[in-house]
């Protein structure tokens, strides 16, 4: 009855914009910038590569699409929209000193009336009865599997039947870890957000790796952001359709406890808990019980976070200076 | 260390008089509606200034459309008003929206099974109740956790708003009329029961008169009285505050059944006032957005009913732009968004000054 073959990959398919999301505020929380913005982010991602796309459809609407191009001026463009929105978080908070949890919610306001309201315009432009705009072209290219996954029956299914930014959040995850925390420049960013006094005085330079990791950080989630877009709803734009991912992403940073390797298995767990309501099967009747699954993942993480604080094991903890900002002149 | 002395360092100013602070602050709105201006010019090919002109229709073009503006105002300070004790104890309750929403979510409880059933006078009694109590008790969870065992509030209230949303799902679908509709509907339309009676016949001025009443009892109550002080003191230093023997963790308990009820009453306004029904949305981000107004007011109770008023004011206006140029309603957001980046980034030009290099300065 429970088909697991066809569940893991809609599972993965729901983790990878998660995983992109928690791997880059994981990158940024390190450096002591608790970034409330990232679901803002996340939706400037998604839409700057749709604009992109969509402008690239158009202009080469009878021709042939150039396979390459229509990846990269999507990838480019969304990368280019969440570094902005990084750069913005990142004058108020460092160089400003602006309150991070106020600049984080300003930030996704924003970014969440970007997307929406960019996306409303591409729907007018596009002329579409439907409240939507497909990229289904641009798409194609973006979620087309390894070429040998259809003749490999469960395990090409499970294994090799995404398309490759999937297969990139896995790797961004894998090389954030070993940056974090087998590398200098992992150390020092460490270091920048347990205690960035003492990080100054060693000499690290604390408002440059808080800039490169917060700007990093963000062009990674902004990723996810075009991962659901372009792969996950094959190519389809509809307003508020990614919905609450980007919290569910920093909720999820918590949960795997600011660790990416950890964040790998937590997001595809998340993944398979935020669609398992659908095959529960609870019948017509009982409709109200999926609105309570549904909860699942963010009871589990509150639960997490109480337990990791209850337990007290330093390793586990938030960044010490997680939320505050750094005034060198100020002991 | 031959290293060059910086063009210029920056050095915090003594506190500044109220004149020059808020003169920064004026500067900074100004620039950023002319940011604004030029966006929806670009954006859009509108003349900036009949933009300018639909902002201010659309908050006080008629008196009906002045009416609403003040009752959005009105909720939103309340909510504001019920985070700043929290925001002054430097405890970051992002969890407003949660706890709005379970105060509706019981209020709408006891209008659906109580309705009809008791004196109406009896029944909002207990709807208010109710509604502080669940307020009270979304806040007081995050609470425990902060004071036993130091949990990050941002992060545990963060994931409550999540929780009381998909309570309010579930209910939702629990209540819904007509059945697959996923929508409650007005509750009691016919006989009105548990409606929060109208003040001098209008409907606008109850949550009007709460808020006003709020605002002067939260001033003293952080300003004058003796929990007040502790509140501060907690904030200042949690150290300081457990050295002169203040109990910090009843403090931290306290102020946030106190945050949490005051949620509870704007969720109550919210079904019992204003819309006479429950959604997932009903509060449609407020816990967010008081977050921004409290901290642009500086945790000044006064001063909230400027901030609230000036974001109400952009979103009705966005609003109304929205509906007259055919714009999507998101562009309130974008504008907004871009105000509030400008009067975030300004503070730091009231709480620093930069100095530059003096020329033969060695």
């Amino acid at each position: 009855m429970f088909d697991i073959v066809a569940f893991i990959p809609r599972a993965i398919g729901q983790s990878v914009p998660l995983l992109f999301g928690c791997t880059g505020e994981i990158l940024t929380e390190k450096s002591g910038n608790l970034n409330l913005g990232i679901p803002g982010v996340m939706y400037v991602g998604g839409i700057s590569g749709v604009i992109g796309a969509f402008f690239y459809e158009q202009a080469c609407a009878g021709g042939d699409m150039n396979g390459f191009l229509a990846i990269m001026i999507p990838l480019l463009c969304s990368l280019t929209g969440s570094l902005i929105m990084g750069l913005i978080y990142c004058l108020l908070t460092v160089t400003l000193r602006a309150n991070q949890n106020v600049t984080g919610l300003a930030m996704t306001t924003f970014g969440v009336g970007i997307g929406n309201f960019f996306g409303g315009s591409l729907i007018k432009l596009s002329g579409a009865d439907v409240p939507s705009i497909a990229l289904s072209r641009t798409s194609g290219f973006y979620s087309r599997a390894l070429p040998f996954a259809s003749k490999m029956g469960w395990f090409g299914k499970i294994f090799l039947s995404y398309g490759f930014l999937c297969y990139a959040a896995f790797l961004i995850a894998i090389v954030a870890a070993i940056v974090l925390f087998k590398t200098r420049k992992g150390l020092h960013l460490r270091a920048v957000g347990e205690n960035p006094s003492t990080a100054d005085a060693a000499g690290i330079n604390v408002g440059r790796y808080k800039y490169f990791a917060t700007c990093i950080g963000c062009m990674i989630a902004g990723l996810g952001g075009l991962y659901y877009v372009m792969d996950y709803a094959s190519g389809v734009w509809s307003n508020d359709a990614f919905g609450d991912r980007g919290w569910l992403a920093i909720a999820l940073v918590i949960f795997s406890i600011w660790n990416p390797l950890i964040g790998i298995f937590a997001s595809i767990l998340f993944g398979g808990l935020y669609i398992v309501y659908l095959y529960i099967p609870t019948g017509m009747d009982y409709m109200e019980f999926k609105e309570l699954y549904k909860m699942i993942p963010y009871v589990v993480t509150l639960f997490v976070l109480v337990l990791t604080s209850m337990r007290n094991k330093k390793e586990n903890q938030p960044p010490a200076s997680l939320g505050l900002s750094f005034f060198r002149e100020e002991r | 260390m031959n290293k060059k002395e910086p063009l210029f360092h920056i050095v915090k100013r003594d506190v500044l008089p109220w004149y020059k602070s808020w003169g920064i602050r004026a500067i900074a709105i100004v620039v950023a509606l002319i940011v604004c201006g030029i966006i929806t010019t670009i954006t859009t090919g509108l003349n900036p200034f009949k933009v300018y002109g639909a902002f201010i229709q659309g908050a006080f073009g008629s008196g009906r459309k002045v009416w609403i503006t003040m009752q959005n105002m009105s909720v939103l300070l309340i909510i504001s008003l019920a985070l700043t004790p929290a925001f002054k104890m430097r405890f970051w309750n992002i969890g407003g929206e949660g706890q709005v929403l379970v105060g509706a979510l019981a209020t709408a409880a006891c209008m659906i099974t109580l309705g009809d059933k008791i004196p109406n006078a009896l029944l909002i009694l207990i709807m208010t109740v109710s509604a502080i109590l669940a307020g009270s008790i979304w806040g007081l969870i995050p609470a425990i956790f902060k004071a036993k065992w130091n949990t990050n509030e941002t992060l545990s209230t963060l994931m409550m708003n999540y929780i009381a949303t998909q309570l309010v799902a579930f209910f939702t679908i629990v209540w819904e009329v007509p059945k697959g509709s996923f929508t409650v509907g007005i509750i009691n339309q016919s006989t009105n029961a548990g409606w929060l009676p109208q003040l001098f016949g209008s409907k606008y001025l109850l949550p009007i008169v709460i808020a006003l009443l709020t605002t002067v009892s939260m001033f003293v109550y952080l300003k004058y009285s003796k929990h007040g002080y502790e509140i501060s003191v907690v904030g200042e230093s949690e150290k300081t505050a457990k050295y002169v023997g203040m109990k910090t963790e009843k403090i931290i308990i306290r102020t946030m059944l106190l945050s949490g009820g005051l949620c509870g009453v704007a969720g109550l306004i919210l079904v019992g006032g204003i819309n006479h029904t429950i959604t997932t949305t009903i509060n449609s981000g407020q816990g967010f957005t008081a977050v921004m107004v409290s901290w642009l007011a500086k945790f000044n109770p006064i001063t909230m009913i400027f901030t609230s008023f000036l974001i109400i004011f952009l979103e009705r206006g966005a609003g109304e732009i929205s509906t007259n140029f055919g714009l999507n309603q998101s562009f309130a957001d974008i504008l907004t968004g871009i105000i509030l980046f400008f009067i975030i980034g300004c503070e730091f030009f009231i709480s620093y000054r930069i100095v530059l290099r003096k020329k033969g300065d060695k």
